[in-house]
């Protein structure tokens, strides 16, 4: 029934095996959270040019009427998800950017839809058209980096995209999100996939989910039609970056420096055609997403679809508080997540989880001298030498470190987490990469 | 409910079970067969050698870096690890001034000076070694044989082989570690007990060994076959000497060999090549520490020239 063999061989080299800790979640229903008295709604939650506030203080809002937007192509629209007023627009706790403007509503509970929301039948759409209402809905990249998505679906003059692979990895351990999607969500997520495929015009559509989900791959397969397919790959981290599904599945290397797009393949999470589905047949904008919140601190550990906007706290509250106080908060998984120091923090468009870890899971350790062991070289996903570019970003030998490489960097952390001197690696790297650019 | 007060670190927030300290442990760990079986065929000497070279790199370790200003890491245990084998890797009669002399070179001069843990160049304890041999000739070359045979001094199988062309060999009592030899050096069967360990807990590569003990085998196999009354064959020069401590415990040193892959078969064969040119033509009996010392020695530049292949290119 499946082929297990093509399994093990559909990976790359490099990499870690981690302990996934999916357990928690990854067996319950995923839960609605009702929006909270308040949102705070950060105006820009994406990646490029930041959005202006179209609101002010004292305005009504509906659901759905657009809170922020730039002129800029790269850039994705804020919607309001909730009906209510507007209390303020101000500098407010963002995971990712630390403070960022966003804009403060008070709930009034009604609900109140524009009225502008429209159901669409994808197939009569133009490929134009899909763009237009992916962008104008505010559709990024939910799988943490939230890159605006029309921006990728707008495939350059010149360029073809011959395979279009849909990212069911979800390679992050704690993260079950995006397997609890394929299995509740199945037929939106499929329809989703269908509408990317025909405004990209691929040929080949391949959809990538890590072995241990075996569940949304038996979900998937009685709902898929051709040229739709399946590739189940072996567990590793990080499975899901872009280069490295794209080496597992097509044995392609993309070039330093250039993107999916430059060798025929272009990558979208699950989640993203589930909000592309949810923007193009139901009119919805992306106002909310599905969370995983996890971790042995948590009472009630789960998937919940929350409003975004909806700080930690919110949620915290809604399902059951903790068992016991986290020793660290992490927006994210637990490899690129980031960590947080309040629980004021809201959950935006890319927030695939947040993580409550006790001390005994999230422990810092001394940081020791390198003894050259090499497990960091062995665990880079992008043949770098970690150890070295290290020494070259200690000791300040930046004229050593262009030959190493550090710009090709994905920062997946695996060496940093097998490093057994418990050295910062990624961040050196981080920090030679910056080096290279300012140098450029 | 307070809120909880959450400490703030990048990325990674989970790290791996690997730890320094650990891997450190492991190796003393996997030296313990081969210290039980040096104490049983030399007895007090092999005690008294062994207790002293792990006091003197430790003491040398915690002098050199309180007299740096450095902070004291004594209790990483590598200092442990460096006297233990270099006791493993001197003759039974050698005087307990020498031996605590020849620590104090490991540790001092080929660890600390070039920088501690991590950062030195050359594999401590063979520089101690190589000190001694340089310093005190006649006594880093008189054996004592095992209590367990008859005679008191006894020459050693590789210097047996090399100068009175004795091919009259036991295999077994080679295997067992029943022969002359430096104390730790000569039971091949307590020291791959301890090889095994360590590859068990993934705490050496495999390529080096291989690469060593490989060449090793290839060029006596070619050799015994081009002149058998002359030389030794594969068995012989693998059980023989120091090949099997060298080739698992000192060669695989990861602060001392090299990072990348293809750098550590490099490293290996020139290992095993170097070994074998000194112990059939050159002017010694047995090469392993100046094999191991040389491609020390080139570590920095094979890892230059080995590197990776850049991602998509």
């Amino acid at each position: 029934m499946y082929n297990y063999t093509a399994m093990l061989s559909n990976t790359f080299r490099g990499g870690v095996c981690l302990a996934e800790e999916k357990e928690l979640t990854v067996g319950k229903k995923t839960k609605e959270i009702p929006a909270p008295k308040e949102l705070i709604v950060p105006l820009c939650q994406h990646i490029g040019s930041p959005n202006e506030s179209i609101v002010k203080e004292g305005d009504a809002v509906r659901v759905g009427q657009v809170l922020g937007d730039a002129k800029a192509f790269v850039s994705a629209p804020v919607h309001s998800p909730i009906s209510g007023t507007v209390k303020s627009v101000q500098n407010f706790f963002h995971p990712v950017f630390g403070k960022s403007p966003a804009v403060l509503i008070e709930n009034d509970e009604k609900h109140e839809p524009l009225s502008t929301s429209v159901k669409n039948d994808p197939a009569r759409l133009s490929k134009e058209e899909i763009i237009t209402i992916v962008r104008n809905a505010g559709i990024v990249g939910m799988g943490g980096a939230a890159f605006p998505t029309h921006v990728k679906l707008k495939v350059p003059e010149g360029k073809i995209i011959d395979t279009l692979i849909i990212n069911g990895a979800e390679c992050e351990p704690y993260l079950t999100g995006d397997h609890r999607l394929m299995i509740e969500k199945t037929k939106e997520v499929i329809d989703g996939v269908n509408i990317v495929s025909r405004v990209l015009g691929a040929k080949k559509v391949i959809i990538a989910v890590e072995s241990n989900k075996l569940s949304a791959v038996f979900a998937m397969k009685k709902v898929i039609k051709p040229p739709l397919k399946i590739e189940v790959l072996k567990t590793k981290y990080p499975q899901g970056g872009e280069k490295q599904l794209i080496k597992a599945i097509l044995k392609k290397e993309v070039p330093p420096g250039k993107l999916p797009l430059d060798v025929g393949v272009l990558v979208q999470n699950v989640g993203t055609c589930f909000a592309i589905q949810n923007a193009v047949c139901d009119g919805k904008p992306l106002t909310e997403r599905c969370v995983t919140f996890t971790g042995s601190c948590l009472k009630e550990p789960g998937n919940y679809i929350v409003k975004v906007g909806t700080r930690l706290r919110d949620v915290i509250d809604y399902c059951g508080g903790f068992l016991t106080p986290p020793a660290k908060i992490i927006s994210g998984g637990p490899m690129m997540g980031v960590s947080q120091y309040t629980l004021d923090v809201p959950v935006v468009k890319g927030t695939t989880g947040v993580l409550f870890l006790s001390e005994k899971e999230a422990a810092i350790c001394e940081e020791m001298p390198c003894i050259k062991c090499a497990k960091c070289v062995d665990s880079c996903p992008l043949r770098l030498l970690p150890t070295d570019i290290m020494r070259m970003v200690k000791y300040s030998k930046w004229e050593y470190l262009k030959e190493l490489h550090p710009s090709d960097c994905v920062e997946c952390g695996a060496c940093s987490y097998v490093c057994p001197s418990k050295i910062p690696l990624t961040q050196y790297i981080k920090l030679g990469k910056i080096k290279e650019l300012n140098k450029r | 409910m307070n809120d909880p007060k959450p400490y703030l670190s990048p990325g990674p927030h989970i790290f791996g079970n690997q730890e320094t300290p650990r891997m450190v442990r492991d190796v003393i760990i996997a030296l313990m067969p081969a210290v039980a079986v040096s104490i049983y065929f030399f007895r007090i000497r092999a005690f008294l050698l062994i207790v002293i070279s792990m006091a003197a790199c430790v003491g040398a370790e915690a002098a050199i870096q309180f007299l740096m200003k450095r902070k004291i890491r004594i209790t990483d245990g590598s200092a442990v690890v460096t006297g233990i084998l270099f006791a493993m890797i001197i003759p039974p009669a050698l005087p307990l001034w020498m031996a605590a002399l020849g620590s104090f070179v490991a540790i001092g001069i080929a660890k600390e000076l070039f920088g501690g843990l991590g950062s030195n160049i050359f594999n401590p304890a063979l520089l101690g070694r190589a000190f001694l041999m340089a310093a005190f000739p006649t006594f880093m070359t008189a054996w004592n044989a095992p209590i367990t045979l008859d005679a008191v001094t006894g020459a050693t199988p590789l210097g047996l082989v090399k100068f009175s062309h004795n091919l009259d060999i036991s295999y077994l009592n080679l295997f067992l570690g029943n022969v002359s030899g430096c104390i730790g050096e000569t039971s091949a069967a307590a020291l791959l007990l301890g090889a095994g360990y360590l590859f068990l807990r993934k705490t050496i590569d495999w390529r080096i060994p291989l690469s060593y003990l490989g060449t090793v085998a290839i060029i006596s196999f070619i050799t015994e076959k081009a002149s058998p009354g002359t030389y030794a064959g594969p068995a012989f020069h693998l059980l023989a000497g120091g090949v099997i401590i060298g080739a698992f415990f000192m060669a695989t040193d990861p602060v001392t060999s090299p990072v990348t892959k293809a750098g550590r078969w490099i490293f290996g064969i020139g290992c095993g090549l170097i070994t074998m040119v000194i112990r059939l033509w050159g002017g010694l009996p047995e090469g392993v520490m100046y094999s191991i010392l040389l491609m020390n020695g080139l570590t920095p530049i094979l890892n230059r020239i080995t590197r990776p292949k850049r991602y998509g290119t």
